[in-house]
């Protein structure tokens, strides 16, 4: 029993433990590191010496001047990037309307002319509650707003937001889309 | 369903199917000690391996001395990555300085892990040092996985042997399943996913300042986000490959530092099923009839697109209550639509679904997008697909084995319609093996059912239910329907950092990956001794469309017959209160 079945199988954890929880992620991290620095470190936006967020992660935005990003769960501030976390409201629980309806409250609020539908995303929480993006519906909705509060004309800023706009891959993977952070950023000139 | 939609859908399926072949044929090469292509580059390390632990690969075992091995192997596992949680205060590789883990989420980890479920009460990045990710959960990621292909093989070669009492040799089986298979693949994956941006590093997390400072739900100023990073990509390589599906962050591949990009989230959905559908090819290859692996994978497809096309209409129907309230859920060309709560807008919805599909028809279990939040039949395809027994794909190795068990139900039942005693693959099919195929597909049953009305019976852990009504119950079925079957996600809302839900889920895991394991293995030996019947004018031929509906048929009745009222209490009343406002 103890040399046939316990003493391999203690010996073959211990090397397998070795082999693909010490040496396999030694090799990734080294060739990660050596290939793809700035991803392997989490896509840092860096301006002037100083990192100012990453090109990945969400920041919260609730300034009518700025672009919006979609609506975040994470606790206990929204783009808390350390905790990230969905609301996991149930498609009938009333919590989930209630927090929908203040939500678009607040987006009329910050826009009183603009009477057109709400695009989905602008008002229901990402999966991660880092989601960057937006869609471009979304984007077009603030775009008039945005322009006002800013004294720029509509087409510069949805010229803009095609600049920060990124289609399917291969024109078929995913969905297009707007990274609010760096398009935020380039609205203040940085 | 938008045309760019399904061209995605098909387009995963085509590229799988392709690359499946050459890895299924690859791998039985692997387990049949023939030349593999990378003998050169990895024998000397596998040989030096075996000299290290006294291992002699060419002993033969009998099925309870595999059974055995195995379980021996898993226990060190357990009882590791116990140790490594408990005590991750004092180890080093901790720079965000995380306690220790409380001893039933570490034993809940432990076992969660080791059984290639996955089933997490943690967020990763708010609990765990990168030495407990690395040391202790990336190693029951290749284990775990080795583990199930191991004992597939074994029950591969109790068809393919006839007078012996031997099915190979458990060492062998998992080393070559993680040197020559697991590693390779994992490493290609693991930089790949890197260049699309997700995580690989040892630095603590780095904190920025916000662009527009902003309040707390306390009234407090935060003007700085820290970001969690660490040694990702590794470990979501293997989690995707292996079918085990931790996440290395909570919210898993919805993060978008562990799946940033459309591409890297094609990726890793192609790794969700590579495995499974490969091993079909490596059966039908050691078998020496390629076409009973093509009818097993046949069965397995005609099991999964349906719920997945379920799944995709409903998420796209989205929530009627939120287009009472002037919300645009339409599909444009500017916005995918639909049911957006909780998904990400980077994968949208045909990403979504697709995932949310495949991830529970294999036993993998990692999510893009949180189940919790949705529509009441987009939700039901996960839930039912786990509960048809991780079969339809299933987990690496076990979906296999566990659909071959389902085979020899299904000629049993033609069988017995016919008054012939039931053969497969020429080996005839009697008590002893019916009777460890009962254990196989009603265990999981038993444990899910039992599990989900002792949680619902006695009220324990009232607080841990997030949603109110049907949803509610909807979140405590799916985490048994999730653990019995060794799948790992979860409706996140429910609260299962629970002494009660954490050694609960703890004992459905382990009776839903041993308590099936073991039978499989029994079958293995008996069939292993049995002469080989050459086929008559009266067999059952088991690689027609007409067995490919008779497999799928048997599949979905047990799964049917056992779960139908328990789906009725939760999403399907759900689903009415909904349509019905």
């Amino acid at each position: 029993m103890f040399h046939q079945i316990i003493k391999p199988a203690l010996l073959l954890f211990l090397v397998l433990t070795l082999v693909t929880g010490v040496i396999y992620p030694l090799v990734v991290t080294g060739l990660a590191q050596a290939v793809f620095p700035a991803q392997a470190n989490g896509s840092l936006i860096d301006r002037d010496g100083q990192v100012i967020g990453s090109a990945l992660i969400g920041q919260p935005f609730d300034d009518p001047k700025y672009f919006w990003s979609r609506p975040s769960a994470t606790k206990p501030f929204p783009y808390n990037a350390a905790s990230s976390s969905g609301s996991n409201l149930g498609p009938t629980n009333p919590e989930l309307t209630e927090t929908i309806r203040k939500r678009i409250t607040a987006l009329r609020a910050a826009d009183p002319g603009n009477t057109s539908p709400i695009p989905v995303d602008l008002v229901t929480a990402s999966a991660s509650g880092l989601d960057p993006h937006i869609s471009p519906a979304a984007a077009e909705y603030q775009a008039a707003r945005v322009a006002r509060l800013r004294g720029l004309t509509e087409k510069t800023v949805r010229k803009l937001i095609a600049r920060h706009t990124e289609g399917r891959t291969f024109e078929l993977l995913g969905e297009p889309r707007v990274n609010v952070l760096e398009l935020n950023l380039e609205l203040d000139g940085r | 369903m938008n045309a760019l939609s399904a061209v995605q859908i098909l387009l995963y399926l085509a590229v799988l199917l392709a690359v499946a072949k050459p890895l299924g044929w690859y791998m039985a090469r692997v387990y049949e000690r023939k030349p593999c292509g990378l003998d050169k580059l990895i024998g000397p390390a596998e040989r030096l391996i075996y000299r290290i632990c006294g291992i002699d690969p060419h002993r033969e075992m009998s099925w309870k001395m595999y059974a055995l091995s195995m379980l021996a192997l898993n226990a060190a596992g357990i009882l590791a990555v116990y140790g490594l949680l408990w005590a991750q205060r004092a180890l080093p590789l901790n720079p965000q300085d995380f306690q220790g883990v409380s001893p039933d989420l570490a034993f809940n980890t432990a076992v969660s892990f080791a059984t290639n479920t996955n089933w997490q009460s943690y967020g990763g990045e708010t609990t765990l040092s990168y030495l407990s990710q690395m040391l202790g959960l990336t190693v029951q990621n290749f284990l775990s996985a080795a583990s199930g292909m191991a004992v597939l093989a074994a029950l591969i070669r109790g068809f393919t042997r006839w007078c012996f009492t031997t099915v190979g040799n458990f060492w062998f089986d998992l080393t070559r399943s993680v040197l020559y298979v697991l590693l390779p693949l994992s490493l290609l994956g693991a930089v790949f996913l890197v260049s699309q941006g997700v995580v690989q590093t040892w630095r603590p997390y780095p904190t920025v300042r916000l662009l527009q400072p902003v309040q707390d739900a306390e009234g407090n100023a935060v003007a700085r986000q820290t970001i969690a990073v660490g040694p990702a990509a590794s470990q979501v390589s293997i989690k995707q490959l292996g079918t085990n599906g931790g996440g290395f962050f909570n919210v898993n591949s919805a993060h978008p530092l562990e799946n940033p990009t459309p591409l890297s989230g094609f990726f890793e959905l192609l790794y969700i099923l590579l495995i499974p559908a490969a091993l079909c090819y490596t059966f039908g290859v050691m078998v020496g009839d390629l076409r009973q692996g093509r009818a097993v994978l046949a069965a397995m497809l005609v099991l999964l697109i349906p719920f997945l096309v379920l799944c995709y209409a409903a998420e796209q129907a989205g929530n009627p209550t939120l287009t009472d309230l002037g919300v645009d859920q339409r599909a444009t060309d500017l916005q995918p639509g639909g049911n957006s709560e909780g998904k990400e807008m980077r994968f949208g919805i045909a990403q979504s679904a697709l995932w949310a599909t495949t991830t529970t028809a294999a036993s993998n279990g990692s999510v893009n997008s949180m189940h919790d939040s949705y529509t009441p039949l987009g939700g039901l395809a996960p839930l039912a697909l786990m509960q048809l027994g991780e079969v339809a794909f299933g987990g690496v190795g076990s979906g296999l084995y566990g659909m071959l068990v389902f085979a020899v139900i299904a000629v049993f039942i033609a069988g017995l319609m016919v008054g012939r005693t039931p053969e497969y693959l020429g080996k005839k099919i009697e008590a002893f093996e019916m009777k460890m195929a009962a254990l196989v597909i009603l265990l999981p049953p038993l444990v899910v059912l039992a599990g989900a009305a002792a949680a619902v019976g006695t009220g324990v852990d009232p607080a841990s239910i997030f949603n109110p009504g049907p949803h509610g119950f909807s979140e405590v079925l799916y985490a048994f329907s999730s653990t019995g079957n060794n799948n790992g996600s979860a409706l996140a809302g429910l609260n299962a950092n629970t002494p009660f839900y954490n050694l609960a889920l703890a004992a459905a895991m382990l009776i839903g990956r041993y308590g099936l394991m073991i039978p499989t293995l029994a079958i293995a030996g008996s069939l292993a001794r049995k002469k080989i019947t050459p086929a008559g004018a009266g067999t059952l031929s088991t690689h027609t469309p007409l067995f490919v509906i008779l497999l799928a048929g048997v599949v979905i009745l047990v799964g049917a017959l056992t779960f139908v009222p328990a789906l009725a209490l939760g999403p399907i009343v759900e689903h009415l209160l909904m349509a019905g406002g």
